[in-house]
């Protein structure tokens, strides 16, 4: 058994008599007290989370956006993917159908008129972006805040849809950038 | 002139009992700043301009709390113990010398509340008192662990008391007099050709080390933190304690810092005494003015040194503390106080 140890990092630890500067302290003390003045005056490692934000990655996963198409119309066709691709069972979806005169609002003839997402079972694994056909989900770089309430927690179609008039990557939610400007979504004109 | 010498003790009585109290609770805001500072954190910055207001909202939260007494307890010790422990803190600052004299024209103001000859005699019986703060406030709480947290309190504070009334003896041989305006005064001489140098710092730098160690372990800061040691005694002596009790004992604790500070600063680093002080050639009253500020700036220093060594070293182990204090600075100080008397002995001679 003896020689033989798992991670070859084994030390056996000798108590030693203590030598004369070793037992007054001080020196110990002193370096110790070098130590924490060094850091009284490093550069701090906190970020001030509500005034400052730190940069995220381009793949991060946080809150979600339902996209809208370039014309304004909500993407969803409530095909149900996400929902049976969720493994926390985060996502309830309630189908509807497309009325007339509501061509400028929903792309497909089939839409979900609710949309709720649970951000207390979502996992943010971003399956649902994957099983997405229509484009329609995406998981973005913004965080989902803290809430009194669990109800509040359950993101409805007023919270998850991309607001109008603006335009945004699907990913960051940035401005896009169409030949070196950013490129302004303007409200589109419908003609019935 | 008795109404004026009245007013004048009024005003500075007031006025010192202000700046103990603003001292210690700005203290508790400096201590959490430094405290995140030593630990590459930010600290406390959401009230005010850099948290400045966060002693304010502190003190009003601490007021605004539940109190609680607890049923088993004694109640008229339960609230005298922290009524104690606050009016010794506060009590000790009497005898202190701010500055020089003030020239009104008229007559000259002293800057110390009140000149008794046994000064350092007095400051010794006022923070022995406040033993019975703790003591009693640990007791009447009828909980064991305030009771262990107050036995540790009394006895931390008796064993280092010895060392320290030792180091403060070879103090009191150099100057010849108890009162701590004469400690103060003989600091004001020449050193090395520089007047207001003559600090006991130079001559007694074993017994500094020595009062130092010990004002650590009067004023229950870490290293000797053990009477409110968390990890073993829940909150020590004020575990039952709540609402503005509790702040009583916490803000006791900042009051003996500074008024710690302000005696480490008086007995060895010059007091009020600062370098070139007479060869500047200034009015009274400015050498006045600049001197206070120049003791406060001592005293501010000693605080960030208290807050400093209390988030670098770790709590020492109880029978450390006592080997520390009877095996190791007991004699220390013994040694001081012969060779101190010897060298003086031997310079008398020559």
């Amino acid at each position: 058994m003896s020689g033989i140890t798992l991670t070859n990092r084994k030390k056996v630890l000798e108590k030693k008599k203590l030598s004369f500067s070793e037992s007054l302290y001080l020196p110990a003390i002193f370096g110790g007290m070098l130590i924490t003045l060094k850091h009284f005056f490093m550069k701090k490692a906190t970020i001030s989370y509500p005034d400052v934000k730190r940069p995220f990655s381009k793949v991060y996963r946080g809150k979600h956006v339902l996209k809208r198409d370039d014309q304004g119309r909500e993407n969803c066709t409530a095909c149900g993917l996400c929902a049976v691709s969720c493994p926390a069972e985060a996502i309830t979806i309630v189908a509807d159908e497309r009325k007339k005169g509501e061509e400028h609002l929903y792309r497909e003839e089939k839409y979900a008129s609710v949309y709720e997402i649970n951000m207390l079972r979502c996992i943010f694994c971003g399956l649902c972006e994957e099983a997405c056909p229509k484009d329609a989900i995406y998981l973005t770089e913004d965080l989902t805040p803290a809430n009194f309430t669990r109800q509040d927690f359950i993101y409805g179609k007023d919270k998850l849809v991309q607001p109008l008039n603006e335009s945004c990557h699907p990913k960051t939610n940035q401005p896009y950038i169409k030949d070196g400007k950013p490129y302004e979504y303007k409200n589109p004109v419908y003609t019935k | 002139m008795e109404t004026a010498l009245f007013l004048d003790k009024l005003i500075l009585v007031v006025s010192v009992f202000g700046a103990s109290l603003g001292i210690a609770m700005y203290s508790t805001l400096a201590e959490r700043k430094f405290a995140a500072f030593f630990q590459d954190r930010l600290g406390p910055n959401r009230a005010g301009l850099f948290g400045i207001l966060q002693p304010v909202a502190d003190g009003v939260k601490l007021f605004m709390k539940e109190e609680i007494i607890p049923a088993q307890a004694n109640k008229f010790l339960f609230i005298l113990g922290p009524s104690l422990f606050m009016i010794t803190a506060l009590m000790t600052s009497a005898v202190i010398p701010w500055s020089t004299p003030l020239d009104l024209g008229d007559r000259t103001m002293e800057l110390q509340v009140t000149d008794i000859n046994i000064g350092l005699l007095y400051v010794f019986g006022v923070v022995s008192i406040g033993v019975y703060g703790i003591m009693i406030g640990g007791w009447a709480s009828n909980n064991k662990y305030s009771l262990m947290g107050a036995l540790r309190a009394s006895s931390q504070m008796i064993s280092y008391e010895l060392a320290m009334g030792f180091s403060i003896i070879a103090i009191i041989m150099i100057t010849g007099s108890m009162g701590l305006k004469d400690v103060v005064n003989a600091q004001s001489t020449e050193l090395f050709g520089i007047s207001g140098l003559n600090w006991n710092i130079f001559y007694q730098p074993l017994g500094f080390l020595i009062f130092i160690i010990c004002a650590f372990a009067e004023c229950n800061r870490t290293p000797f933190d053990l009477p409110e040691c968390e990890a073993e005694l829940v909150g020590g002596y004020h575990t039952e304690y709540s609402s503005m009790k509790l702040g009583l004992f916490l803000f006791a604790e900042y009051v003996n810092m500074f008024i710690s500070s302000a005696m480490m600063a008086g007995l060895y680093f010059g007091g009020y005494n600062f370098p070139f002080m007479y060869e500047l050639g200034l009015s009274q009253n400015a050498l006045s003015i600049l001197g206070l500020v120049a003791f406060m700036t001592k005293i501010l220093a000693f605080i960030f040194f208290f807050m400093w060594i209390r988030w670098t070293i770790p709590r020492f182990r109880y029978d450390q503390l006592m080997h520390l204090g009877w095996k190791v600075l007991i004699p220390l100080a013994i040694m001081n106080l012969i060779a101190t008397g010897g060298v003086m002995t031997f310079m008398a001679s020559k």
